[in-house]
Protein backbone atom coordinates (compact mmCIF):
# COMPACT_ATOMS: atom_id res chain seq x y z
CA UNK A 1 0.00 0.00 0.00
CA UNK A 2 1.52 3.40 -1.16
CA UNK A 3 1.74 6.11 1.15
CA UNK A 4 0.09 9.06 0.09
CA UNK A 5 1.57 11.41 2.39
CA UNK A 6 4.73 13.17 1.47
CA UNK A 7 7.93 13.13 3.76
CA UNK A 8 7.64 15.67 6.36
CA UNK A 9 9.63 18.41 5.65
CA UNK A 10 11.25 21.41 7.69
CA UNK A 11 9.67 24.23 5.44
CA UNK A 12 6.26 22.57 3.88
CA UNK A 13 6.18 23.60 0.44
CA UNK A 14 2.22 23.98 0.16
CA UNK A 15 1.44 27.81 1.62
CA UNK A 16 -1.37 26.34 3.72
CA UNK A 17 0.58 24.67 6.04
CA UNK A 18 3.15 27.07 6.99
CA UNK A 19 2.98 28.21 10.50
CA UNK A 20 1.13 31.68 9.98
CA UNK A 21 2.81 33.41 13.28
CA UNK A 22 6.56 32.29 12.35
CA UNK A 23 7.82 36.05 10.43
CA UNK A 24 6.37 37.66 13.69
CA UNK A 25 8.26 35.24 15.87
CA UNK A 26 11.26 35.91 13.61
CA UNK A 27 10.74 39.94 13.94
CA UNK A 28 10.00 40.55 17.41
CA UNK A 29 13.17 38.24 18.42
CA UNK A 30 15.17 40.32 16.61
CA UNK A 31 13.65 43.80 17.48
CA UNK A 32 14.04 42.89 21.04
CA UNK A 33 17.87 41.85 20.88
CA UNK A 34 18.27 45.67 18.19
CA UNK A 35 16.52 47.17 21.54
CA UNK A 36 18.99 45.45 24.36
CA UNK A 37 22.43 46.34 22.27
CA UNK A 38 22.08 50.16 22.74
CA UNK A 39 21.46 49.54 26.36
CA UNK A 40 24.65 47.10 26.61
CA UNK A 41 26.75 49.56 24.59
CA UNK A 42 25.81 52.57 27.08
CA UNK A 43 26.17 50.47 30.38
CA UNK A 44 29.51 49.28 29.58
CA UNK A 45 28.42 46.14 30.21
CA UNK A 46 31.84 44.43 30.20
CA UNK A 47 31.91 41.28 32.28
CA UNK A 48 35.01 39.86 31.71
CA UNK A 49 36.89 43.30 33.68
CA UNK A 50 35.81 41.29 36.60
CA UNK A 51 38.36 38.54 35.99
CA UNK A 52 41.44 40.77 35.46
CA UNK A 53 43.71 40.43 37.92
CA UNK A 54 44.04 43.80 39.21
CA UNK A 55 40.26 44.41 39.86
CA UNK A 56 40.07 40.20 41.05
CA UNK A 57 42.82 40.86 43.68
CA UNK A 58 40.87 43.76 46.30
CA UNK A 59 37.84 42.14 45.50
CA UNK A 60 38.80 38.73 46.48
CA UNK A 61 40.48 40.10 49.61
CA UNK A 62 37.39 41.97 51.20
CA UNK A 63 35.52 38.93 50.45
CA UNK A 64 37.78 36.88 51.87
CA UNK A 65 37.63 38.84 55.37
CA UNK A 66 34.05 37.83 55.51
CA UNK A 67 34.98 34.46 56.98
CA UNK A 68 34.98 33.88 60.26
CA UNK A 69 32.03 35.91 60.52
CA UNK A 70 32.22 37.87 63.86
CA UNK A 71 30.18 36.36 66.43
CA UNK A 72 31.37 37.76 70.09
CA UNK A 73 29.02 38.29 72.54
CA UNK A 74 29.26 42.47 72.50
CA UNK A 75 28.65 42.30 68.85
CA UNK A 76 25.92 39.61 68.60
CA UNK A 77 23.86 42.36 71.38
CA UNK A 78 24.75 44.99 69.17
CA UNK A 79 23.38 43.13 66.43
CA UNK A 80 20.41 41.99 67.97
CA UNK A 81 19.03 45.65 68.69
CA UNK A 82 20.08 46.79 65.37
CA UNK A 83 18.24 43.39 63.95
CA UNK A 84 14.57 44.53 66.36
CA UNK A 85 15.15 48.05 64.82
CA UNK A 86 15.11 47.65 61.24
CA UNK A 87 12.14 44.60 61.88
CA UNK A 88 10.09 47.49 63.82
CA UNK A 89 11.16 50.41 61.09
CA UNK A 90 10.37 48.15 58.19
CA UNK A 91 6.22 47.22 60.63
CA UNK A 92 6.03 50.30 60.88
CA UNK A 93 6.55 51.51 57.82
CA UNK A 94 4.43 48.92 56.22
CA UNK A 95 1.57 49.31 58.57
CA UNK A 96 2.05 52.97 57.71
CA UNK A 97 2.10 52.49 54.14
CA UNK A 98 -1.35 50.11 54.59
CA UNK A 99 -3.75 52.78 55.98
CA UNK A 100 -2.83 55.04 53.11
CA UNK A 101 -2.70 52.37 50.56
CA UNK A 102 -5.92 50.65 51.17
CA UNK A 103 -8.38 53.12 51.16
CA UNK A 104 -6.46 54.84 48.00
CA UNK A 105 -6.86 51.02 46.46
CA UNK A 106 -10.40 51.07 47.39
CA UNK A 107 -10.86 54.14 45.68
CA UNK A 108 -9.29 53.53 42.34
CA UNK A 109 -10.47 50.36 41.63
CA UNK A 110 -12.58 50.02 38.42
CA UNK A 111 -14.85 46.98 39.61
CA UNK A 112 -16.81 48.71 43.05
CA UNK A 113 -18.13 51.58 40.26
CA UNK A 114 -21.77 51.46 40.70
CA UNK A 115 -21.94 53.47 37.01
CA UNK A 116 -20.16 51.29 35.22
CA UNK A 117 -22.12 48.36 35.98
CA UNK A 118 -24.63 49.35 33.46
CA UNK A 119 -22.07 50.08 30.20
CA UNK A 120 -19.46 53.21 30.87
CA UNK A 121 -18.13 54.54 34.04
CA UNK A 122 -19.48 57.79 34.03
CA UNK A 123 -17.25 60.87 34.32
CA UNK A 124 -16.42 62.21 37.51
CA UNK A 125 -15.65 59.00 39.02
CA UNK A 126 -13.36 57.75 36.54
CA UNK A 127 -11.67 61.15 36.84
CA UNK A 128 -11.63 60.45 40.16
CA UNK A 129 -10.28 57.61 39.97
CA UNK A 130 -7.26 57.98 37.65
CA UNK A 131 -6.67 60.91 39.45
CA UNK A 132 -6.26 58.57 42.37
CA UNK A 133 -3.95 56.34 39.85
CA UNK A 134 -1.55 59.01 39.24
CA UNK A 135 -1.53 59.93 42.96
CA UNK A 136 -0.19 56.34 43.97
CA UNK A 137 2.48 56.77 40.28
CA UNK A 138 3.84 59.91 41.82
CA UNK A 139 4.04 57.98 45.73
CA UNK A 140 6.02 55.09 44.28
CA UNK A 141 7.82 56.78 41.18
CA UNK A 142 10.07 58.67 43.93
CA UNK A 143 12.64 55.69 45.74
CA UNK A 144 12.51 56.00 49.07
CA UNK A 145 16.02 56.92 49.78
CA UNK A 146 14.86 60.28 48.34
CA UNK A 147 12.26 60.48 50.56
CA UNK A 148 13.94 59.49 53.36
CA UNK A 149 16.67 62.14 52.49
CA UNK A 150 13.81 64.36 53.15
CA UNK A 151 12.82 63.22 56.30
CA UNK A 152 16.37 63.30 58.12
CA UNK A 153 16.55 67.02 57.20
CA UNK A 154 12.59 67.35 58.44
CA UNK A 155 12.84 65.01 61.50
CA UNK A 156 16.58 64.48 62.18
CA UNK A 157 18.71 61.21 62.15
CA UNK A 158 17.15 58.02 63.24
CA UNK A 159 14.46 55.67 62.47
CA UNK A 160 11.35 57.79 62.40
CA UNK A 161 12.36 59.25 58.19
CA UNK A 162 13.06 55.93 57.73
CA UNK A 163 9.59 54.56 58.34
CA UNK A 164 8.20 57.78 57.22
CA UNK A 165 10.05 56.94 53.45
CA UNK A 166 8.66 53.32 53.59
CA UNK A 167 5.28 54.43 54.22
CA UNK A 168 5.35 57.03 51.08
CA UNK A 169 6.87 54.80 48.46
CA UNK A 170 5.21 51.68 49.68
CA UNK A 171 1.86 53.14 49.88
CA UNK A 172 1.90 53.92 46.12
CA UNK A 173 3.31 50.63 45.62
CA UNK A 174 0.31 48.32 47.40
CA UNK A 175 -2.30 51.05 46.74
CA UNK A 176 -1.12 50.41 42.60
CA UNK A 177 -0.35 47.11 42.91
CA UNK A 178 -4.19 45.88 45.13
CA UNK A 179 -5.88 47.80 42.64
CA UNK A 180 -3.98 45.18 40.10
CA UNK A 181 -5.16 42.07 41.50
CA UNK A 182 -8.62 43.31 42.51
CA UNK A 183 -9.23 44.27 39.02
CA UNK A 184 -7.52 40.68 37.51
CA UNK A 185 -9.22 38.72 39.86
CA UNK A 186 -12.89 37.08 38.46
CA UNK A 187 -15.60 40.28 39.43
CA UNK A 188 -18.80 38.76 39.22
CA UNK A 189 -19.55 38.25 42.64
CA UNK A 190 -18.70 41.54 43.23
CA UNK A 191 -20.79 42.71 40.23
CA UNK A 192 -23.96 40.21 41.38
CA UNK A 193 -23.91 42.03 44.85
CA UNK A 194 -23.95 45.73 43.93
CA UNK A 195 -26.50 44.58 41.21
CA UNK A 196 -28.77 43.51 44.03
CA UNK A 197 -28.61 46.86 46.05
CA UNK A 198 -25.59 46.56 48.24
CA UNK A 199 -23.31 49.49 49.18
CA UNK A 200 -19.84 49.32 47.47
CA UNK A 201 -18.26 48.81 50.92
CA UNK A 202 -20.10 45.69 51.86
CA UNK A 203 -19.47 44.53 48.15
CA UNK A 204 -15.95 44.49 49.05
CA UNK A 205 -16.19 42.80 52.68
CA UNK A 206 -18.58 39.96 51.11
CA UNK A 207 -17.31 39.43 47.46
CA UNK A 208 -14.24 41.42 46.37
CA UNK A 209 -11.86 40.67 48.76
CA UNK A 210 -12.93 36.80 49.93
CA UNK A 211 -12.18 36.73 46.23
CA UNK A 212 -9.02 37.91 46.28
CA UNK A 213 -7.80 37.25 49.89
CA UNK A 214 -4.66 35.43 49.41
CA UNK A 215 -3.28 37.28 46.39
CA UNK A 216 -3.16 40.40 48.41
CA UNK A 217 -1.94 38.85 51.54
CA UNK A 218 1.01 36.92 50.09
CA UNK A 219 1.53 39.90 48.19
CA UNK A 220 1.40 42.39 51.47
CA UNK A 221 3.95 39.65 53.49
CA UNK A 222 6.35 39.96 50.12
CA UNK A 223 6.05 43.72 50.16
CA UNK A 224 7.24 43.61 53.80
CA UNK A 225 10.25 41.88 53.25
CA UNK A 226 10.99 44.41 50.60
CA UNK A 227 10.96 46.83 53.23
CA UNK A 228 13.32 44.46 55.44
CA UNK A 229 15.68 45.17 52.44
CA UNK A 230 15.21 48.58 51.65
CA UNK A 231 15.43 49.73 55.36
CA UNK A 232 19.14 48.24 55.26
CA UNK A 233 19.34 50.93 52.24
CA UNK A 234 18.14 53.74 54.23
CA UNK A 235 20.19 53.14 57.01
CA UNK A 236 23.27 54.62 55.04
CA UNK A 237 21.71 57.74 54.81
CA UNK A 238 21.36 57.62 58.86
CA UNK A 239 18.16 56.41 59.00
CA UNK A 240 19.28 53.73 61.75
CA UNK A 241 19.31 49.77 62.21
CA UNK A 242 21.49 47.03 60.40
CA UNK A 243 22.00 49.45 57.60
CA UNK A 244 23.58 52.00 59.63
CA UNK A 245 25.60 49.47 61.42
CA UNK A 246 26.79 47.84 57.67
CA UNK A 247 27.70 51.13 56.38
CA UNK A 248 30.16 51.89 59.52
CA UNK A 249 31.18 48.24 59.22
CA UNK A 250 31.53 49.01 55.06
CA UNK A 251 33.75 51.76 55.49
CA UNK A 252 35.98 50.22 58.18
CA UNK A 253 36.73 47.42 56.05
CA UNK A 254 35.61 44.95 58.54
CA UNK A 255 34.09 41.98 56.61
CA UNK A 256 33.71 39.91 59.41
CA UNK A 257 31.20 42.08 60.46
CA UNK A 258 29.66 42.70 57.13
CA UNK A 259 29.28 38.92 56.67
CA UNK A 260 27.20 38.62 59.79
CA UNK A 261 24.98 41.34 59.12
CA UNK A 262 24.40 39.68 55.57
CA UNK A 263 23.39 36.39 57.49
CA UNK A 264 20.98 38.08 59.98
CA UNK A 265 19.19 39.37 56.46
CA UNK A 266 19.16 36.11 54.62
CA UNK A 267 17.68 34.95 58.06
CA UNK A 268 15.06 37.69 57.92
CA UNK A 269 14.43 36.91 54.43
CA UNK A 270 13.71 33.23 54.97
CA UNK A 271 11.44 33.86 58.09
CA UNK A 272 9.51 36.30 55.97
CA UNK A 273 9.30 33.63 52.90
CA UNK A 274 7.95 30.89 55.48
CA UNK A 275 5.23 33.02 56.98
CA UNK A 276 4.21 33.93 53.27
CA UNK A 277 3.84 30.50 52.54
CA UNK A 278 2.12 29.56 56.00
CA UNK A 279 -0.20 32.73 55.40
CA UNK A 280 -1.15 31.30 51.87
CA UNK A 281 -1.46 27.91 52.93
CA UNK A 282 -4.31 29.41 55.78
CA UNK A 283 -6.10 31.55 53.13
CA UNK A 284 -6.04 28.42 50.35
CA UNK B 1 -43.57 44.38 42.60
CA UNK B 2 -45.28 45.53 39.35
CA UNK B 3 -43.76 45.73 36.10
CA UNK B 4 -44.31 47.20 32.65
CA UNK B 5 -41.91 47.03 29.53
CA UNK B 6 -43.04 49.54 26.64
CA UNK B 7 -41.43 48.38 23.52
CA UNK B 8 -38.23 47.50 25.02
CA UNK B 9 -35.40 46.66 23.59
CA UNK B 10 -32.04 45.36 25.33
CA UNK B 11 -28.67 43.49 24.22
CA UNK B 12 -25.38 42.87 26.38
CA UNK B 13 -23.25 46.09 26.25
CA UNK B 14 -20.37 43.91 24.43
CA UNK B 15 -22.45 43.57 21.51
CA UNK B 16 -20.91 44.93 18.39
CA UNK B 17 -23.22 48.37 17.74
CA UNK B 18 -24.95 47.19 15.02
CA UNK B 19 -25.90 43.80 16.13
CA UNK B 20 -29.50 42.96 16.31
CA UNK B 21 -30.62 43.28 19.64
CA UNK B 22 -31.43 40.37 22.10
CA UNK B 23 -34.83 41.43 22.79
CA UNK B 24 -36.35 43.36 20.80
CA UNK B 25 -39.11 46.25 21.21
CA UNK B 26 -41.59 44.15 23.36
CA UNK B 27 -43.89 44.96 25.31
CA UNK B 28 -45.07 42.86 28.97
CA UNK B 29 -46.94 43.57 32.13
CA UNK B 30 -46.41 41.35 34.76
CA UNK B 31 -48.96 42.51 38.31
CA UNK B 32 -47.58 42.56 41.48
CA UNK B 33 -47.37 39.00 43.55
CA UNK B 34 -47.16 37.06 39.80
CA UNK B 35 -45.02 34.40 39.26
CA UNK B 36 -43.82 34.03 35.35
CA UNK B 37 -41.39 31.66 33.58
CA UNK B 38 -40.00 32.59 30.58
CA UNK B 39 -39.07 29.55 28.42
CA UNK B 40 -37.43 29.42 24.89
CA UNK B 41 -34.39 28.04 23.18
CA UNK B 42 -30.85 28.98 23.60
CA UNK B 43 -30.41 32.46 22.64
CA UNK B 44 -33.73 33.30 22.70
CA UNK B 45 -33.04 36.59 24.93
CA UNK B 46 -34.13 35.47 28.06
CA UNK B 47 -31.13 36.26 29.88
CA UNK B 48 -31.44 39.54 28.53
CA UNK B 49 -35.00 39.85 29.70
CA UNK B 50 -34.02 39.49 33.24
CA UNK B 51 -30.70 41.69 32.90
CA UNK B 52 -33.51 44.67 31.46
CA UNK B 53 -35.69 43.60 34.29
CA UNK B 54 -32.72 43.50 37.33
CA UNK B 55 -31.84 47.14 36.37
CA UNK B 56 -28.53 45.79 35.19
CA UNK B 57 -28.90 46.12 31.59
CA UNK B 58 -29.89 50.00 30.24
CA UNK B 59 -32.61 49.14 27.47
CA UNK B 60 -31.14 50.59 23.74
CA UNK B 61 -34.73 51.49 23.19
CA UNK B 62 -38.46 51.61 25.36
CA UNK B 63 -39.36 52.32 28.76
CA UNK B 64 -38.86 49.96 31.60
CA UNK B 65 -41.63 50.73 34.54
CA UNK B 66 -41.17 49.06 38.18
CA UNK B 67 -44.39 49.91 40.02
CA UNK B 68 -45.04 52.68 37.85
CA UNK B 69 -41.26 54.19 38.48
CA UNK B 70 -38.66 54.72 35.77
CA UNK B 71 -34.99 53.60 37.37
CA UNK B 72 -33.29 55.02 34.05
CA UNK B 73 -34.98 58.32 35.49
CA UNK B 74 -33.74 58.12 38.96
CA UNK B 75 -30.24 59.40 40.51
CA UNK B 76 -27.53 56.84 40.82
CA UNK B 77 -28.33 56.92 44.66
CA UNK B 78 -32.10 56.17 44.22
CA UNK B 79 -31.38 53.53 41.48
CA UNK B 80 -29.26 51.62 43.94
CA UNK B 81 -31.87 51.97 46.11
CA UNK B 82 -34.34 50.15 44.07
CA UNK B 83 -32.17 47.62 43.31
CA UNK B 84 -32.20 46.46 47.18
CA UNK B 85 -36.01 45.60 46.09
CA UNK B 86 -34.64 43.56 43.01
CA UNK B 87 -32.68 40.31 43.03
CA UNK B 88 -31.17 38.85 40.52
CA UNK B 89 -30.16 34.80 40.80
CA UNK B 90 -27.52 34.36 37.98
CA UNK B 91 -27.18 31.01 36.16
CA UNK B 92 -23.54 30.53 37.34
CA UNK B 93 -24.24 30.65 41.36
CA UNK B 94 -21.65 34.71 41.97
CA UNK B 95 -19.64 32.89 45.27
CA UNK B 96 -16.20 33.42 46.04
CA UNK B 97 -14.42 30.41 46.65
CA UNK B 98 -12.82 31.05 49.83
CA UNK B 99 -15.85 32.39 51.06
CA UNK B 100 -17.93 29.60 53.71
CA UNK B 101 -22.18 29.05 52.46
CA UNK B 102 -23.76 31.06 55.49
CA UNK B 103 -22.06 34.31 55.02
CA UNK B 104 -22.68 33.90 51.01
CA UNK B 105 -26.43 33.05 52.19
CA UNK B 106 -26.58 36.17 54.36
CA UNK B 107 -25.02 38.73 52.17
CA UNK B 108 -28.69 38.53 50.45
CA UNK B 109 -29.35 40.55 53.18
CA UNK B 110 -26.90 43.45 52.45
CA UNK B 111 -29.15 46.04 51.03
CA UNK B 112 -31.38 46.07 53.83
CA UNK B 113 -28.67 46.26 56.43
CA UNK B 114 -26.62 48.79 57.75
CA UNK B 115 -22.42 48.36 56.90
CA UNK B 116 -21.64 48.45 60.53
CA UNK B 117 -23.96 45.57 60.83
CA UNK B 118 -23.07 43.83 57.57
CA UNK B 119 -19.17 43.95 59.46
CA UNK B 120 -20.34 42.59 62.60
CA UNK B 121 -21.85 40.09 60.52
CA UNK B 122 -18.32 38.67 59.16
CA UNK B 123 -16.72 39.00 62.84
CA UNK B 124 -19.62 36.27 64.05
CA UNK B 125 -22.36 36.09 61.33
CA UNK B 126 -25.76 37.90 63.11
CA UNK B 127 -28.33 35.43 61.94
CA UNK B 128 -26.96 32.04 61.70
CA UNK B 129 -30.61 30.25 61.89
CA UNK B 130 -32.35 32.53 58.86
CA UNK B 131 -29.23 31.12 56.54
CA UNK B 132 -29.93 27.91 58.30
CA UNK B 133 -33.52 28.19 57.21
CA UNK B 134 -33.11 29.38 54.05
CA UNK B 135 -30.27 26.91 53.26
CA UNK B 136 -32.98 23.76 54.24
CA UNK B 137 -35.12 24.83 51.91
CA UNK B 138 -33.00 23.71 48.99
CA UNK B 139 -31.49 20.42 51.43
CA UNK B 140 -27.70 22.19 52.04
CA UNK B 141 -28.43 23.39 55.57
CA UNK B 142 -25.97 20.52 56.47
CA UNK B 143 -23.11 22.64 54.54
CA UNK B 144 -23.56 26.09 56.46
CA UNK B 145 -19.81 26.20 57.72
CA UNK B 146 -18.53 24.94 54.92
CA UNK B 147 -16.39 26.92 52.34
CA UNK B 148 -17.71 27.25 48.95
CA UNK B 149 -14.72 25.79 47.01
CA UNK B 150 -15.85 22.42 48.65
CA UNK B 151 -19.55 22.23 47.17
CA UNK B 152 -20.38 20.53 44.22
CA UNK B 153 -21.87 22.63 40.91
CA UNK B 154 -25.35 21.88 42.30
CA UNK B 155 -24.85 22.51 45.68
CA UNK B 156 -23.37 25.98 44.72
CA UNK B 157 -26.50 26.85 42.99
CA UNK B 158 -28.76 25.66 45.68
CA UNK B 159 -27.00 28.27 48.21
CA UNK B 160 -27.26 30.74 45.38
CA UNK B 161 -31.02 30.29 45.45
CA UNK B 162 -31.03 30.27 49.55
CA UNK B 163 -29.36 33.45 49.02
CA UNK B 164 -32.91 34.72 47.24
CA UNK B 165 -34.97 33.47 50.11
CA UNK B 166 -32.72 36.15 53.10
CA UNK B 167 -33.45 38.63 51.09
CA UNK B 168 -36.35 40.76 51.53
CA UNK B 169 -36.29 41.82 47.76
CA UNK B 170 -40.32 42.52 46.52
CA UNK B 171 -39.05 41.00 42.68
CA UNK B 172 -37.25 38.21 42.49
CA UNK B 173 -35.34 37.32 39.02
CA UNK B 174 -34.08 33.61 38.62
CA UNK B 175 -31.84 32.62 35.46
CA UNK B 176 -31.72 28.60 35.20
CA UNK B 177 -31.96 28.13 38.36
CA UNK B 178 -32.56 23.73 38.05
CA UNK B 179 -29.45 23.80 35.37
CA UNK B 180 -26.99 21.89 37.52
CA UNK B 181 -30.06 20.17 39.64
CA UNK B 182 -31.33 16.54 39.38
CA UNK B 183 -35.26 15.69 38.65
CA UNK B 184 -36.09 15.39 42.81
CA UNK B 185 -33.87 18.33 43.50
CA UNK B 186 -35.05 20.78 41.11
CA UNK B 187 -38.89 19.85 41.72
CA UNK B 188 -38.42 20.44 45.63
CA UNK B 189 -35.75 23.82 44.56
CA UNK B 190 -38.96 25.19 42.23
CA UNK B 191 -41.21 24.76 45.21
CA UNK B 192 -39.07 26.31 47.84
CA UNK B 193 -38.88 29.46 45.55
CA UNK B 194 -42.47 29.61 44.61
CA UNK B 195 -43.90 29.45 48.27
CA UNK B 196 -41.07 31.98 49.54
CA UNK B 197 -42.38 34.46 46.44
CA UNK B 198 -45.58 33.74 47.58
CA UNK B 199 -45.25 34.13 51.33
CA UNK B 200 -44.07 37.83 50.95
CA UNK B 201 -46.10 38.68 47.54
CA UNK B 202 -42.73 38.97 45.47
CA UNK B 203 -43.00 38.89 41.98
CA UNK B 204 -40.98 35.92 40.62
CA UNK B 205 -39.90 36.00 37.00
CA UNK B 206 -37.71 32.49 36.49
CA UNK B 207 -36.52 31.63 32.84
CA UNK B 208 -36.01 27.70 32.27
CA UNK B 209 -34.99 24.98 30.07
CA UNK B 210 -36.96 22.87 31.36
CA UNK B 211 -40.76 23.16 29.78
CA UNK B 212 -42.51 20.43 32.16
CA UNK B 213 -40.88 21.75 35.37
CA UNK B 214 -42.52 25.49 34.28
CA UNK B 215 -46.00 23.86 33.02
CA UNK B 216 -46.25 22.52 36.54
CA UNK B 217 -45.28 25.20 38.61
CA UNK B 218 -45.92 28.70 36.91
CA UNK B 219 -49.28 29.77 35.89
CA UNK B 220 -47.99 31.63 33.51
CA UNK B 221 -45.93 31.22 30.89
CA UNK B 222 -43.99 33.58 28.38
CA UNK B 223 -42.27 31.79 25.35
CA UNK B 224 -39.55 34.26 23.62
CA UNK B 225 -38.26 33.21 20.65
CA UNK B 226 -35.48 35.36 18.16
CA UNK B 227 -35.92 38.41 20.90
CA UNK B 228 -39.77 38.67 20.52
CA UNK B 229 -42.55 37.54 22.71
CA UNK B 230 -43.89 34.34 20.68
CA UNK B 231 -46.64 33.72 23.12
CA UNK B 232 -47.95 34.56 26.88
CA UNK B 233 -50.50 32.29 28.15
CA UNK B 234 -51.85 31.27 31.19
CA UNK B 235 -50.25 27.36 31.63
CA UNK B 236 -53.01 25.74 31.32
CA UNK B 237 -53.59 26.88 27.64
CA UNK B 238 -50.26 26.53 26.26
CA UNK B 239 -50.40 23.42 23.91
CA UNK B 240 -47.76 20.94 22.28
CA UNK B 241 -48.31 23.32 19.07
CA UNK B 242 -47.08 26.21 20.86
CA UNK B 243 -44.07 24.20 21.94
CA UNK B 244 -43.42 22.72 18.77
CA UNK B 245 -43.52 25.93 16.78
CA UNK B 246 -41.08 27.90 20.02
CA UNK B 247 -38.91 25.34 19.88
CA UNK B 248 -38.82 24.64 15.78
CA UNK B 249 -34.98 24.00 14.70
CA UNK B 250 -34.36 23.87 18.34
CA UNK B 251 -35.96 20.62 19.27
CA UNK B 252 -33.35 18.51 21.36
CA UNK B 253 -33.67 21.41 23.73
CA UNK B 254 -37.61 20.24 24.69
CA UNK B 255 -36.73 17.14 25.56
CA UNK B 256 -35.99 18.24 28.78
CA UNK B 257 -32.24 17.57 29.20
CA UNK B 258 -31.29 20.56 27.37
CA UNK B 259 -27.86 22.06 26.83
CA UNK B 260 -27.48 24.33 29.55
CA UNK B 261 -25.28 27.21 27.75
CA UNK B 262 -23.47 28.72 29.93
CA UNK B 263 -23.33 33.18 29.47
CA UNK B 264 -21.05 32.71 26.99
CA UNK B 265 -20.91 36.43 26.04
CA UNK B 266 -17.80 37.64 24.06
CA UNK B 267 -15.89 39.72 26.67
CA UNK B 268 -12.17 41.13 26.00
CA UNK B 269 -9.51 39.08 27.13
CA UNK B 270 -8.82 39.38 30.35
CA UNK B 271 -5.33 40.96 31.38
CA UNK B 272 -2.49 38.79 32.31
CA UNK B 273 -2.53 37.69 35.92
CA UNK B 274 0.96 38.29 37.65
CA UNK B 275 1.11 35.77 40.14
CA UNK B 276 4.46 36.91 41.56
CA UNK B 277 5.89 40.33 42.09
Amino acid sequence: MPNELPAPALMPTRPALRDPAWAARVFWALAGLALLWPAVVLTEFKPWVLLEPGALKPALNFVGAFIPPRMDAEFLGLLARETWRTVAMATAGLTLALLLAIPLSLLSVRVLSLSSLTGRMAMVPSVLRQGVRWLLLVLRSVPELVWALVFVRVVGLGPTSGVLAIALTYSGMLGKVYADIMESGDAHATTNLMRNGSGRLQAFFYGLLPQNAGELTSYTVYRWECAIRSSAVLGFVGAGGLGQLMDSSMKMFNGSEVASILLVFMALVWLADRMSAMLRKGLA
Amino acid sequence: MKIILHGISGQHPSAKPGAVPALREQNLTVRAGEQLAVIGPSGAGKTTLLHLLACALKPSAGRLLLDDQDPWQLSRRELQELRGALFLAPQVPPLPPRQRVVTAVLAGRLPHESLWASLRSLFYPTDIALAERALAGFDVSDKLFDRVDRLSGGERQRVGLARALVSQASLILVDEPLSALDPTRSQHAIETLTRAAQERGATLVATLHHVEMALAHFPRIVGLRDGQVAFDLPAAEVTPQHLQALYAQHLHELSGLASTEADALPTDPAPVVMHCR
